[in-house]
Parts: structure tokens; C-alpha cells; sequence
């Protein structure tokens, strides 16, 4: 407990701004849920068990759409395989053993995974800093939305929805000055701009590793 | 059901977490492969960006307002601004130009 507490001490700045955007993206979240008729407790569970945004609102779409909730969660999971190449890209020790290595890979997110890399010496802290803050923020926002249903109207009127895209792209900057990187990423961008109007969302996005063939 | 989707999407979710891990713990991972796994993870939310910034659903184009917010972060990010700025700088403009009427 007492490292975890250590993390605390000095809470980054911008891991603050960042889940600032994840609460308020919870708000609209949890506003479109209850909005298209779904119990409260949907998305404040999904949002503590799952903590993956896209995903859990491409759930809610497919299911209010007339799908079966089984074929959304599969459509889901698609979304989510991402997780699977960050774990490998972690150094290890940052999640480190036991009940931490449990809570830990909970924690792994879009946002939780680019501060770590983003770091320079700094991974675990702020892996684990900014891991917590969405744990915290998601839900929050979830459960905020979902109570204040129709009340939140238009989150998009903040410009909301270029946070997420500008969150990402502001941490990853710094690793796109490496030449063979920016080659894979700019490729891969593309390839899933590409292939997004053909296939389930999720995949295009996993395409862009083909990208790692170039040298 | 309802319940029993949100639990697949989960317990699959952290699956996928878990595995990355395991697997990196059982291997001994050369120099060469870590670097190539740093570029796979960057690729990954490089594609991210490009797709949440500029496509909404199935069209390749989100109107105009949250690209050209994506924009300004990317400028910004280049002209090596602070993290703070660039995103207040991106959600600035989208919610401006919303405001003026472009979508």
C-alpha cells in the first residue's frame, strides 16, 4: 500500500487535464445510455468492470440498435484487442506481482498505457497515477450521466469529442521525432482511414500494425 | 442477457490485458523485438487518433469541426507546445467552429 500511496505525492499536471476528458466524456456517456432507455446500473457497471470508453459505447449503440447484447459484446472485444500489443509494449515491472499485477492490468488503458510510454524514467508512476484517475473518472462520469439522463445535451458543443484524438496525439508527439516510428505511425494512420468504411470498427485500427513491416 | 454481454465484454477485456503481460514475462524479450514493440504501441494510437479525430462510424469523414480541432493539436504538438494548451487548444476550436455553425 505504502508505494501505491508514494505514487500520490505528486500527481502530474497533465495526467489531471486528461482525466478531466475522461470524466466529462463519462458524463455524455452515461447521459447516452440512460437517454436511449437503458437502466442506470448498465453503465456504471460496465464503466467500473470494463473501463474502456469506446468500446463500452459501441455496447450501448449496437444493443440500442436492435442487436443482441452478445453480439455487441463481441463487437466490443474487437475493439478492446488493442490491449493486448500495449501489455506486450509495457516494460516489465511496471505492473509488478500479486494483487498489484491484478489491479494493475485493470488499469491498462489508451490513456494509462501513452503516459507510460510518454514517460522518460517515470513509467510506473505514471502509469499507475493516470490508471487510478480514469478507475476514478470513468465511473464517475458514468454515474453522474446516467443520472442526469437528458438533462446533458450536447457534450459535442465543448469540442469534447477532439479531446480523446488530441490527448493521444499531444503524448505520442514526442516519439514521432524517431524516423522509423514515424514511418510505422503515419502508415498505419493511414491504413486505418483506409479500411474504416469497410470493415467492424476496432479492426482497422489493429490493421495499422501491418505498418511494423516497414523498415 | 443484457448483464451477461457487459460481463463477456469484461471478463474478454481484461483477458486481452492480461495476456500482453503474461506473455512478455515468459519470454526474454531481445533489445531489437522491445524496440519494435515500443513502435507497435504508437502505430496502435497513432491509428486511434486518425480514426477517432477524423471518421465518425463507417464515414471516413467527421465533418469539419473535430478534424480541424485535431489539427491545431497536431501544430501545437509539433511546435512542441504544452500538453495543457494543445488540448485546450483542440477542444477551443472544434467547440468555436461548432459554435459558428460548421460542423
Amino acid at each position: 500500500m505504502r508505494s501505491i500511496w508514494r505514487t500520490f505525492r505528486c500527481i502530474d499536471r497533465d495526467i489531471v487535464l486528461a482525466c478531466a476528458a475522461v470524466w466529462l466524456f463519462g458524463l455524455s456517456y452515461g447521459a447516452i445510455a440512460t437517454t436511449d432507455g437503458f437502466p442506470v446500473w448498465l453503465p456504471v457497471l460496465a464503466s467500473l468492470l470494463v473501463i474502456a470508453g469506446s468500446s463500452e459505447l459501441l455496447f450501448v449503440g449496437v444493443v440500442a440498435a436492435g442487436g443482441s447484447p452478445i453480439a455487441a459484446a463481441l463487437a466490443g472485444l474487437l475493439v478492446n484487442a488493442r490491449h493486448l500489443p500495449y501489455g506486450l509494449a509495457l516494460p516489465e515491472g511496471i505492473l509488478g506481482r500479486g494483487w498489484r499485477r491484478i489491479l494493475g492490468t485493470h488499469l491498462m488503458n489508451d490513456e494509462s498505457v501513452v503516459f507510460a510510454l510518454a514517460a522518460n524514467g517515470r513509467a510506473a508512476e505514471r502509469y499507475w497515477q493516470c490508471g487510478f484517475g480514469v478507475l476514478l473518472a470513468w465511473p464517475a462520469g458514468a454515474i453522474g450521466g446516467a443520472l442526469a439522463g437528458s438533462f446533458i445535451h450536447d457534450t459535442n458543443a465543448l469540442g469534447l469529442d477532439a479531446v480523446f484524438p488530441a490527448v493521444i496525439l499531444a503524448l505520442i508527439f514526442p516519439q514521432l521525432s524517431d524516423a522509423r516510428t514515424r514511418r510505422a505511425a503515419v502508415a498505419g494512420a493511414a491504413i486505418a482511414l483506409a479500411t474504416t468504411p469497410f470493415l467492424p470498427a476496432g479492426v482497422p485500427v489493429l490493421l495499422a500494425l501491418a505498418a511494423l513491416v516497414l523498415r | 442477457m443484457l448483464l451477461a454481454g457487459v460481463l463477456i465484454l469484461a471478463v474478454g477485456t481484461y483477458g486481452f490485458r492480461w495476456a500482453g503481460p503474461a506473455l512478455r514475462s515468459r519470454l526474454t524479450v531481445p533489445e531489437r523485438i522491445a524496440k519494435l514493440l515500443d513502435i507497435a504501441a504508437v502505430t496502435l494510437l497513432a491509428a486511434l487518433v486518425a480514426v477517432t479525430g477524423l471518421t465518425e462510424g463507417h464515414d471516413i469523414a467527421a465533418g469539419y469541426a473535430r478534424p480541424a480541432g485535431v489539427l491545431v493539436a497536431g501544430l501545437l504538438g509539433w511546435r512542441k507546445a504544452p500538453f495543457i494548451v494543445i488540448v485546450l487548444a483542440a477542444a477551443a476550436t472544434t467547440a468555436m467552429l461548432r459554435l459558428t455553425g460548421v460542423s
